[in-house]
């Protein structure tokens, strides 16, 4: 399978999502810069961490109108993958193809940790390599995490099982203490209705080796690499 | 044409900026202070042959960009 990094003006992570593919998981990646059109045969388009166009105006609301967006969009319309970390699930959010939207750290702070994830659905191409249940340790670095959605999307979003990770203390129970951005129930990352696209605020590129902490970033990759190896079949809705 | 743009969060949306605000007026004295809501001022500079057309040229702006509507309400004024 191919990959696809997205690089904005002001990305920066996309180095590490590419090192972690390409060193830790020995996949076929590319950059895909902003300005150029979405070309080639790609399965699964990664939007990076970083403040993209200075998060001026907000966070993603300019990035969403890089000339790539457009095939990225239809690229996912046609149930192509997309996976937005951080930055990447800002402009996912304010370009629509993710409910809700993510706001400032409710402690005003930008927080820079390690947290615990939830894994919550495991029938998606991003969380089938995992068990429902499970916990994974992934660092966060923003100052704009704190999820927000109203009360008909939210219902909406538990109707759907859309909420695929949620921040969780280390027995893996839901505490204010634990929701290190003051997330509306604890979440940390959503997927769209045709769980084909994924948005999470944690980074997974950042633990995929153990000398950075931790692998559990490699769930949500091979979680992918599973799923494309089954496309056929569209495993994860088995 | 001048327009004065005003965005500002939904009620119900956390504000922690305009809560830091309010705390630091109270700590300066202003006791009487209950409720500090912090939004975004813009203005534009324009041609638009009417302020009808101005007025609709102005609001797709905002719904497309300026604004983000699951999170931001917004008002102008055209000059």
């Amino acid at each position: 399978m191919r990959w696809g990094v997205i690089v904005f003006p002001g990305s920066c992570d996309e180095q590490d999502v590419y090192d972690c593919l390409k060193t830790n998981l020995r996949q076929k990646v590319d950059f895909l810069w902003h300005k150029d059109r979405l070309a080639g045969k790609l399965d699964c388009i990664v939007l990076p961490g970083g403040f993209s166009y200075g998060d001026y105006l907000r966070c993603g609301a300019m990035a969403r109108f890089s000339p790539i967006m457009q095939g990225v969009v239809e690229f996912a319309q046609k149930g192509g993958l997309v996976l937005g970390i951080c930055n990447g699930f800002q402009i996912l959010c304010e370009a629509g193809l993710l409910p809700g939207a993510l706001t400032r750290n409710a402690s005003l702070q930008f927080i820079c940790r390690r947290v615990f994830l939830r894994l919550e659905e495991t029938d998606t191409p991003f969380t089938c390599a995992g068990k429902k249940g499970q916990l994974l340790k992934l660092p966060i670095k923003h100052g704009e995490g704190c999820y927000y959605a109203d009360p008909t999307t939210l219902e909406r979003l538990h109707k759907n099982r859309q909420i695929l990770v949620r921040y969780v203390d280390a027995k893996g129970r839901t505490a204010p203490a634990a929701n290190p951005n003051g997330s509306l129930d604890h979440i940390a990352g959503v997927c769209n209705e045709g769980r084909n696209v994924f948005g999470l605020m944690p980074h997974p590129e950042d633990a995929g080796e153990k000398i950075l902490g931790g692998e559990d970033g490699l769930k949500i990759f091979s979680s992918v690499i599973e799923a494309c190896d089954k496309r056929g079949k569209r495993a994860w809705l088995d | 044409m001048r327009v004065k743009i005003f965005v500002y969060l939904k009620d119900g949306v956390l504000d922690p900026q305009g809560k830091a605000v309010e705390r630091s007026l109270h700590a300066l004295g202003y006791k009487e202070v209950q409720d500090v809501r912090m939004g975004k001022y813009l203005e534009i500079e324009l041609d638009a042959p009417s302020r009808q057309a101005a007025e609709e040229r102005i609001r797709e702006m905002c719904d497309k960009l300026l604004a983000n509507p699951v999170i931001e309400d917004y008002r102008f004024e055209i000059e």
